[in-house]
């Protein structure tokens, strides 16, 4: 019984003096973290070796191959290759009047990749689908030479409707955890250069 | 009781009330700045409400702190969740961030509302005023669909 009563007396205690501290306030400032993070990377020049266009792309088709496949684990990894991949960027192959464009799509999908690395796989879902537009914003105004499909199935989100893209003609559904994997067209075709 | 307990519970005592007096930050800024999501957009007084209620207190830097907080160790738990919180999506600098992480972000918050993910569950334990009613979500939700379309326009 002792044992029980001491420490609620102490809690009691701290109570009752904590009620005359704290009075101070600090301000935070954690604004902009990942800003100055890859622009950090930026300057450091070119001596490590910085990402390209097809590692993103590669990277993005590995999560939708896993999602097709409901692998969460793979997802997961991929999704952190391509966050690294973001951030490691090599923003000086942008055309000068689309570096401000180009760093603000890179946070975007780092954003989305960050979060297929650490989530569920309904959640690795969502933030995959809404990264294809941003893909097809960065192909213009960056090369890649392979052909891709941007495809659509009407029935994700409650018949709102999906997109992804594809390396393939071929519609793998990524969307629905291995099923209705058929469910989709072609939307358009981004063109290799 | 043995003389080993005695000096044990006593250290024990002693470090709960030392730990009282180590400062802590607050997250309270005192004026609601012009990045601010309500600066940002028009919001609608009944959508203000639910955000200031439900998600300002971790997805800002105006916390309401409850009287607990004075207390430590509880009140480092709650610094670290609101830490947490903000790193994800903080309202107070909202304005700051380009316009398609914006996009982003009110898609996320959307989905995370939708899912019944946020307010997360262990927040609402201790606060239950904070949760949703499904009639309050759907006016969140619905706030959130003009606002993406509104983007949509722009971009």
């Amino acid at each position: 019984m002792k044992n029980i009563i001491i420490p609620i007396l102490g809690l009691i205690l701290s109570l009752s003096i904590s009620s005359c501290s704290n009075t101070s306030s600090s301000e935070e400032n954690n604004d902009n973290h990942d800003h100055t993070e890859m622009a950090d990377h930026n300057s450091e020049g070119n001596s490590e070796t910085l990402s390209s266009t097809s590692q993103l792309v590669d990277n993005y088709l590995k999560i939708k191959n896993a999602l097709v496949s409901a692998d969460r684990e793979a997802a997961a990894s991929a999704g952190e290759k391509l966050a690294k991949a973001a951030t490691d960027f090599d923003l000086s192959s942008f055309p000068e009047i689309e570096q401000q464009n180009g760093k603000e799509i890179l946070e975007v999908i780092k954003e989305n990749a960050e979060h297929i690395a650490k989530s569920e796989i309904e959640h690795q879902i969502e933030h995959f689908e809404s990264m294809d537009n941003d893909f097809i914003d960065l192909l213009k105004i960056s090369d890649y030479d392979k052909n891709l499909y941007q495809q659509y199935c009407p029935m994700y989100n409650d018949k709102k409707g999906g997109t992804w893209l594809s390396d393939s003609e071929e519609i793998k559904n990524p969307l629905f955890k291995s099923k209705m994997l058929s469910c989709g067209s072609i939307k358009q075709t981004i063109a290799g250069q | 009781m043995k003389p080993q307990t005695k000096i044990t519970i006593s250290l024990l005592i002693l470090g709960l009330v030392g730990i009282q007096f180590i400062p802590t930050k607050r997250n309270r800024k005192s004026v609601v700045n012009d990045q601010d999501f309500s600066s940002v957009y028009q919001v609608p007084k009944n959508i203000t409400k639910l955000l200031s209620s439900s998600c300002y207190n971790c997805h800002s830097n105006q916390t309401n702190y409850p009287w607990y907080a004075n207390i430590q160790p509880v009140g480092w738990l709650l610094q670290y969740h609101i830490d947490k919180g903000k790193k994800e999506l903080n309202f107070s600098t909202f304005g700051q961030l380009s316009s398609r992480m914006k996009n982003l972000k009110i898609k996320s918050m959307k989905s995370q509302i939708e899912d019944s993910k946020m307010p997360i569950s262990s927040y609402l334990y201790l606060h239950p005023e904070a949760d949703l009613s499904e009639s309050e979500k759907g006016e969140l939700i619905a706030y959130l669909d003009s606002l993406s379309a509104q983007n949509a326009i722009k971009d």
